[in-house]
């Protein structure tokens, strides 16, 4: 039984191999399902030689600390190597070359390029003009899919299922690209929503009319620290001063959402608190030591799942 | 008093686009590529319409669209009309289509897509037919009717 699970999960990865990852509904349920499933056998053998012979070319033409460190981390921890750079100000880009040339002449010395860039729909570009797979780590405010990756390892490791679950969305869910990846995501596994946010930072209506179209129920509340109790999730963001035209109206709200120890009294025994990172002060250090804050084992879970990613589309197999 | 009376002249064969937005004459001229055409080709434009308020009207003699290279100006005169003449005689009426998909045209309206840097040819799927909205297929921003500019 065991093989022959292998043998479909190992199938399936296949089919992955040599696809970039843009966005994440480039990706089946199916092939979430045994992307999370490699995760999960990364998790238990974190050190393994399978990209000895790969050079994986990570290129940040933005700073992004978190991202960056995860993906170098999980390559090296498999024994590959990286090249790149971690901001565009000293590379070809600061001297007018275009993408397109940029991602040609990489794709020469790696066999798969991570890119941030802060130009949407840059990464999708890139896919179709690139000769080796391009694993998308954000192109501006548009798509970020190895985020929601982790974050659905994250619900599903402390859940212990992706379905039917009650999540809670926090904070800026207008701009938010990361709340949008795994809204779209957990509705394909028939999740439940509510929305907290400033009326300022609401929850942009297609997304609304998408879970509408889906049959998926929503609530939307400004107050945060109402009905917590019913929550599995709650997944907190950081309120952006520039986000808003009126920074009177910024000040109203910046320290509305921040979450308390206190506030977490009645909450479900399994409620576990996510947050992409970086916190400033949308969840308060009261927190950190209660066990239902997730938000730095969920970051270790972001090595797992870009393990997975990397193995899957460069079809190297450990299960 | 003489009566002076300028008309545009019917054609032998060929095909007449009429109901288009008057304000878009150019538009269709120019995606149609109708500037680089050598046939005889007569317009008239600013014409009383019920239904668009002015609209203009196009003949190209000798010239048959394809069915796909016609709905390109789907997007700047949706209602458009096409009159397939052959021997002075209308043998065929079209109605142009939305079509799914549509390439280049259109300018994505997000200042910060790709499409807006390098020199790519944009692209869009069509999510609304009748208040034409394209999705950009690169930056998945939506362009609507209003925000449209075009190539």
């Amino acid at each position: 039984m065991r093989l022959f699970f292998n043998y479909f999960t190992n199938l399936n990865l296949i089919m992955m191999k040599n696809k970039s990852l843009v966005a994440i509904d480039d990706l089946s349920n199916d092939e979430i399902i045994k992307i999370l499933d490699l995760a999960e056998e990364f998790e238990k053998n974190p050190i393994q030689n399978i990209l000895s012979k790969t050079v994986v070319a990570s290129l940040f033409f933005e700073p992004s600390t978190r991202t960056r460190l995860s993906f170098e981390s999980a390559v090296n921890r498999l024994g590959g190597r990286v090249i790149g750079f971690s901001e565009a100000a000293n590379t070809s880009l600061a001297k007018g070359e275009s993408l397109k040339d940029t991602i040609l002449t990489v794709a020469n010395y790696s066999d798969l390029i991570i890119m941030r860039h802060p130009i949407e729909g840059s990464a999708r570009y890139a896919s179709e003009v690139s000769p080796v797979p391009i694993i998308n780590a954000g192109d501006g405010a548009n798509q970020h899919p190895t985020q929601t990756l982790l974050d659905l390892y994250s619900i599903r490791k402390t859940q212990g299922t992706l379905e039917n679950l009650n999540i809670f969305l926090v904070g800026d869910l207008k701009y938010g690209r990361t709340v949008h990846s795994l809204l779209m995501a957990m509705s394909q596994f028939g999740a439940s929503f509510t929305f907290v946010s400033p009326k300022e930072l609401q929850m942009p209506k297609e997304y609304k009319m998408f879970l509408d179209n889906m049959g998926l129920k929503y609530n939307e509340q400004t107050e945060l620290n109402e009905n917590l109790d019913k929550a599995d999730i709650i997944y907190m963001t950081r309120v952006q001063r520039e986000r808003f035209s009126d920074p009177l109206e910024y000040e109203k709200v910046k320290n509305v959402y921040v979450l308390r120890n206190h506030m977490l009294e009645n909450t479900r025994p399994n409620m576990r608190i996510l947050h992409p990172l970086p916190r400033v002060n949308e969840i308060h250090t009261d927190i950190d030591p209660n066990p239902k804050a997730y938000y730095f084992p969920q970051a270790l879970n972001g090595v797992y799942a870009r393990m997975a990613i990397m193995a899957s589309i460069l079809g190297l197999k450990s299960v | 008093m003489k009566e002076i009376k300028l008309s545009v002249s019917a054609i032998e064969n060929g095909t007449v686009i009429d109901h288009i937005p008057a304000q878009n004459l150019f538009k269709v001229i120019s995606i149609l590529g109708l500037d680089r055409f050598d046939n005889l080709i007569t317009f008239g434009t600013n014409m009383e319409s019920k239904r668009l308020g002015k609209k203009a009207i196009i003949k190209i003699a000798d010239k048959f669209f394809e069915r796909e290279e016609i709905n390109r100006i789907a997007v700047v005169a949706p209602h458009a009309k096409l009159n397939v003449i052959r021997d002075y005689k209308v043998v065929e009426k079209q109605l142009v289509e939305v079509p799914d998909k549509i390439e280049g045209i259109v300018k994505c309206v997000n200042p910060k897509c790709i499409t807006n840097f390098e020199n790519i040819k944009t692209k869009f799927s069509v999510i609304n037919k009748q208040n034409v909205a394209l999705k950009c297929h690169y930056c998945e921003k939506i362009t609507d009717q209003e925000h449209m500019v075009y190539l």
